[in-house]
Parts: structure tokens; C-alpha cells; sequence
């Protein structure tokens, strides 16, 4: 186990952000930390990158307690946090040759590291260009470099393709799929649930600082709820006949009335559609849009804070 | 030990780093207070009576301002680092923590001495000479820089005070009354009573009054305790101030995780 925490808490003034989070994250796997804004995701990457002290509870990483072995902790700790934090006016070597030598690589080493990070994330031809011409996508990719300089046994990723165009996302999946291929334990916080389904083989669902819901992303989206079936009408005043069709199909139905939009939750997707078409197009309801579609993160979290109210 | 003076240089170099791509900015630096001795010197300084001439009058106290301006591009250097989340990336390396602050001051220190050689030829070419000997001369810019370094600290603390913007420019703007409420431009004599008393006490007029003396350039005489006991304040000021504001930011920069 590289991460492992155990009730971890932290305050800030009389807000608990964190609330007793136990994770534990396995050598060469993705571990996803998904939640809105506010739900402690980057609290719990700042403690465990020993930037921040926990109120209560422990963590280890790679084996180190992050309050009393500090030192150890960040000699197997890589950080990317959510801003490029590279120096903009150097080049993309001299920054990586600077974090080589404050790593204690030495500084023939830690040249030897840059080109070989330079070379990996495809920063060879602008090494020696200034930061601030990079494009978001490049600077990401340095900031991850950078993150690895010290090739680290731990890497918390902290929402680290927020702001980029799907470009610089898909570079930056690459980037962390070899990463754990190669047998490094990831930490990665996320506002997508897509991203999340992507990269990691287990989530943690972080809300108010507590642990909402845990496990397989598979898993997690079987008992946060099937997939949803929209069907948008031509007319409102079809609503209710629709309404009637998607009951009779799938036995269940919400009507949103802006939008004149019907949407039900389906098990059998494909088996779903054409029925559901088959029956509007027999009742004669004019159609202007059918989408078959994951819930998206808003229903996850209605879903699950809505359940979590009924539990408490 | 050996690892902080290490990581301190490898954090000094990346300033040095910076000289070397930008260089525009390093002139422009200098630039500013050769352009404000020049406009103080030559468009306002014909309205000053100063005996012995104000050009020799002004340039210590030029001097000392460009010391104390160097508190804002410390403070922003500091309060952007902290902003864009280099100083999280510095503190999660196995680097000694304390050479991120030892190296800012080095760094800030050299460009200081380069700023200092610089405006002192600058001097030579308007007509400031010396008076009383290379030696004493020496001891004056010492003094100037002992206080560029606790203006340092003070840039330091400050900075990682007020993490935004607004911080940095509040201070840019204050600095101006501070070191104006000096004997650095005009003598105190010419101020009203009330504001005599404030500059007098300025660490800044400690400085200008001393290294004046150390250069042999004309002063105006005042009285009291601090006018009387200027090269003894010119030390002890900022001592004083290097001891508290380094205490102060260490403190901080501890406690960032807290």
C-alpha cells in the first residue's frame, strides 16, 4: 500500500473540510479522488504532499507518516498541483534542472534527468524556450515533469487537466496511463466523472469532506444509477403522451417542462431506444432529439447527497 | 547545514536565470532611480537651497530610497511565487525549506550591490563626488546595504502576509509617503514640527544622514537625540528591523502549513 490514511481531518477555522477520509491507493494503480469544489480534494493532496498539517487521523506515504517523517515522505512524493507551478521567465530545462538539484539529484544527474523528462512528455524542441510561450497543454506536461523528476513512488495529481482544451486532456491521460504502467501509485483528484472512468481503476466520491460513495468506477455508476434515456419533443404539448410512452418502457419518467424534454433511467440502453422510438412514433409524437447517455456528475451527486440526507 | 547553502545557491541561480533572459528588466530597474535622482537633481532641485549643492545633498538619499524601494520587488517576488503555487512546489522537494527564503535574500542582496554600483557612477557622471576618504566612503555603502537587507525581510514577511495582488500594491503605493518622510530629498529643518519629529526617527534618514557624514557630502544641521547619534542609529535600525522581520518570516514561512 503507497497511500494509506485513516481518518484523516482538517479544520479551517470552525469549517471542516475534511472528515475522517480513509483511502488507500496500490502501487500501479489510478486512484480517483471525484468531488465539486469545496468537497476536500485538494486539503487531502496538500496533506499528503506534507504542505498542510492534518487536525486528526494519520496518513503514510510510500510508508512514511507524513507529520513526523516529512523528509522521507517527500524524497518518494511527486506533486502537480492545479496551477502550472514552473518558473515562467526560465526555460523548460532550466526548470527541470533546478528541481533536479533542490531534489538532491546532483547537478550532472539532474541534467541527465531533465533530457530524458524533456524527451518523455515531447518538450525537446521548446527546452530552451521560456515557459510563458508555452501552450496550456505544454506547461501542464512540464508541470508533470516536474513532478517526476525525482522518478517518485507516489504521484498525487491535483485536478490536473482542468482548464485545457480535449487535446492537452488526452496528452495528459497518456502521460498518467505510462506512469502506472511503469508501477507508480496515483492520486488523482477530478471534477469529471469521464476522467475519473478513464484513468482509474477505483474511486473515492468526496462530499462536504466525507466519503460519499467508494469503489470500482463500474461499480459506482451501477448503484449511483443507470444510464438516462432524453427524449426532447417538437411540440409541449406532447409532454404528457411521452410521458405515458417512457412509463409504459421504462417505469419511470420526469418531465422537464423548460427544456420539453422527457427523461427516464434505462437498464437495457440499446433495447430501451428502440422501443421507446417505436412507441412515440406509433402515438405519432413528433420528435426532435433522443440521447442515450451516462448520468452526469450533477445526477451523481443529487443522487448521492439526496441519499445520504435519507440515511441521516 | 551544507545542503541549506546549497539549495540556496540553486534558488539564487534561478534569479541569476532570470538576468540572463530578461535583461530589459534588470535596466529598467536601474533605470528608475537614475531617472528619479535626475528629475529630483536637475527639474526640482534648482528650487532646493541647500548649502554645498543640492546634487551632492540628494545623492545619499537616493541612495537609501533605492534601498527601501528594493522592499517591493522582494514583496512580489515572494507573493507570486506563493500565488502561482512554486513555493508548494519548493516546499514538497527534499530541498532544506529555509534556503527558499535564504536564496531570495541572496539574490535580492546581489542585484542590490549591481543597482548600487551602478546609480554610484551615475553619481560621478552628475558631480557627486567623495570626500573623506575611499575607506569612510566604503562604510557608507555598507550601511546602504545593511539596509536593503532589512528591507528585505520585511519584503519577505509581507509577502507571504498578503497572498494577492492587492497587497503588493498597496505596499508600492505606502512606500512612497515612507521614504518621502525623510531627510532624504529636503532637510527636516523645512518640515512642520510635527513632521520633523516622525522623519527624524525614519530609519531612512538615519541611513542618508550617516552615509552624508561617510561621504563627506553637505548636511543640514539638526538637533536632538536621533540627529546627534546618526551612524549609531544607521546600525542599529536596521539591525533592529533585519532581527524582528526575519524572526517574523521564518515564523510564517514555518507555519504555512498550519
Amino acid at each position: 500500500m503507497t497511500i494509506r490514511t485513516t481518518g484523516l481531518t482538517r479544520r479551517y477555522g470552525e469549517t471542516t473540510v475534511l472528515d475522517g477520509l480513509d483511502l488507500s491507493v496500490d502501487a500501479g494503480t489510478v486512484h480517483s479522488l471525484l468531488g465539486p469544489n469545496g468537497a476536500g480534494k485538494t486539503t487531502a493532496v496538500r496533506i499528503l504532499s506534507t504542505l498542510l498539517d492534518p487536525h486528526g487521523g494519520t496518513a503514510t506515504v510510500a510508508g512514511f507518516d507524513v507529520v513526523r517523517e516529512p523528509a522521507q515522505v517527500r524524497r518518494h512524493l511527486g506533486l502537480v498541483g492545479q496551477h502550472a507551478a514552473v518558473d515562467e521567465i526560465l526555460g523548460g530545462r532550466d526548470n527541470l534542472v533546478m528541481f533536479g538539484r533542490l531534489s538532491h539529484l546532483g547537478t550532472r544527474h539532474a541534467r541527465r534527468r531533465a533530457d530524458e523528462l524533456l524527451e518523455q512528455f515531447g518538450l525537446v524542441d521548446a527546452a530552451d524556450r521560456a515557459v510563458s510561450t508555452y501552450s496550456g497543454g505544454m506547461r501542464r506536461r512540464l508541470d508533470l515533469a516536474a513532478g517526476l523528476v525525482l522518478d517518485p513512488t507516489v504521484l498525487l495529481l491535483d485536478e490536473p487537466t482542468t482548464g485545457l482544451d480535449p487535446g492537452g486532456r488526452r496528452e495528459v491521460w497518456q502521460a498518467v496511463r505510462a506512469l502506472v504502467a511503469g508501477g507508480t501509485a496515483v492520486l488523482l483528484t477530478t471534477q469529471y466523472l469521464e476522467e475519473a472512468d478513464q484513468l482509474a481503476s477505483q474511486v473515492t466520491v468526496l462530499n462536504h469532506g466525507r466519503v460519499a460513495a467508494e469503489g470500482t468506477p463500474d461499480a459506482l455508476k451501477a448503484s449511483i444509477g443507470q444510464d438516462r434515456l432524453d427524449v426532447v419533443l417538437r411540440d409541449e404539448a406532447d409532454l404528457p403522451a411521452a410521458q405515458t410512452a417512457l412509463l409504459t418502457v421504462a417505469g419511470n419518467a420526469d418531465v422537464d417542462l423548460d427544456g420539453r424534454r422527457v427523461t427516464a433511467t434505462v437498464t437495457d440502453r440499446v433495447a430501451a431506444l428502440t422501443h421507446v422510438v417505436r412507441t412515440l412514433d406509433d402515438a405519432g409524437i413528433v420528435v426532435d432529439d433522443v440521447i442515450l447517455r451516462r448520468p452526469t456528475l450533477d445526477e451523481v451527486f443529487l443522487h448521492l447527497t439526496g441519499s445520504m440526507k435519507e440515511a441521516s | 547545514m551544507t545542503w541549506a547553502l546549497r539549495d540556496s545557491w540553486t534558488v539564487t541561480l534561478r534569479d541569476l536565470g532570470h538576468w540572463r533572459r530578461q535583461p530589459w528588466d534588470l535596466v529598467i530597474g536601474l533605470a528608475f532611480p537614475i531617472l528619479l535622482l535626475l528629475m529630483f537633481g536637475f527639474l526640482l532641485g534648482g528650487a532646493i537651497e541647500v548649502p554645498g549643492g543640492y546634487i551632492e545633498f540628494l545623492f545619499p538619499g537616493m541612495l537609501a530610497v533605492t534601498m527601501a524601494f528594493g522592499l517591493e520587488s522582494t514583496m512580489t517576488y515572494v507573493s507570486q511565487d506563493v500565488q502561482r503555487g512554486v513555493t508548494d512546489r519548493f516546499r514538497s522537494l527534499p530541498m532544506s525549506r529555509i534556503a527558499v527564503l535564504l536564496g531570495r535574500a541572496t539574490a535580492d542582496m546581489l542585484a542590490s550591490v549591481v543597482g548600487l554600483a551602478v546609480l554610484l557612477v551615475a553619481g560621478l557622471v552628475i558631480g557627486w563626488r567623495i570626500h573623506e576618504g575611499i575607506g569612510n566612503a566604503l562604510a557608507g555603502v555598507a550601511l546602504l546595504l545593511l539596509l536593503r537587507f532589512a528591507f528585505l525581510w520585511v519584503g519577505i514577511y509581507l509577502g507571504l502576509l498578503f497572498r494577492g495582488q492587492g497587497g503588493v500594491v498597496a505596499v508600492q503605493i505606502l512606500v512612497w509617503p515612507f521614504v518621502f518622510l525623510s531627510n532624504a530629498f529636503v532637510p527636516i529643518s523645512t518640515m512642520p514640527g510635527w513632521l520633523q519629529a516622525l522623519s527624524a526617527w525614519n530609519p531612512v534618514t538615519a541611513t542618508v544622514a550617516a552615509t552624508r557624514e561617510l561621504f563627506g557630502n553637505p548636511t543640514v544641521a539638526a538637533s536632538g537625540w536621533a540627529a546627534e547619534n546618526v551612524v549609531l542609529l544607521a546600525v542599529v535600525w536596521p539591525v533592529v528591523l533585519s532581527v524582528v522581520f526575519a524572526t517574523l518570516a521564518v515564523r510564517r514561512w514555518a507555519r504555512l502549513g498550519r
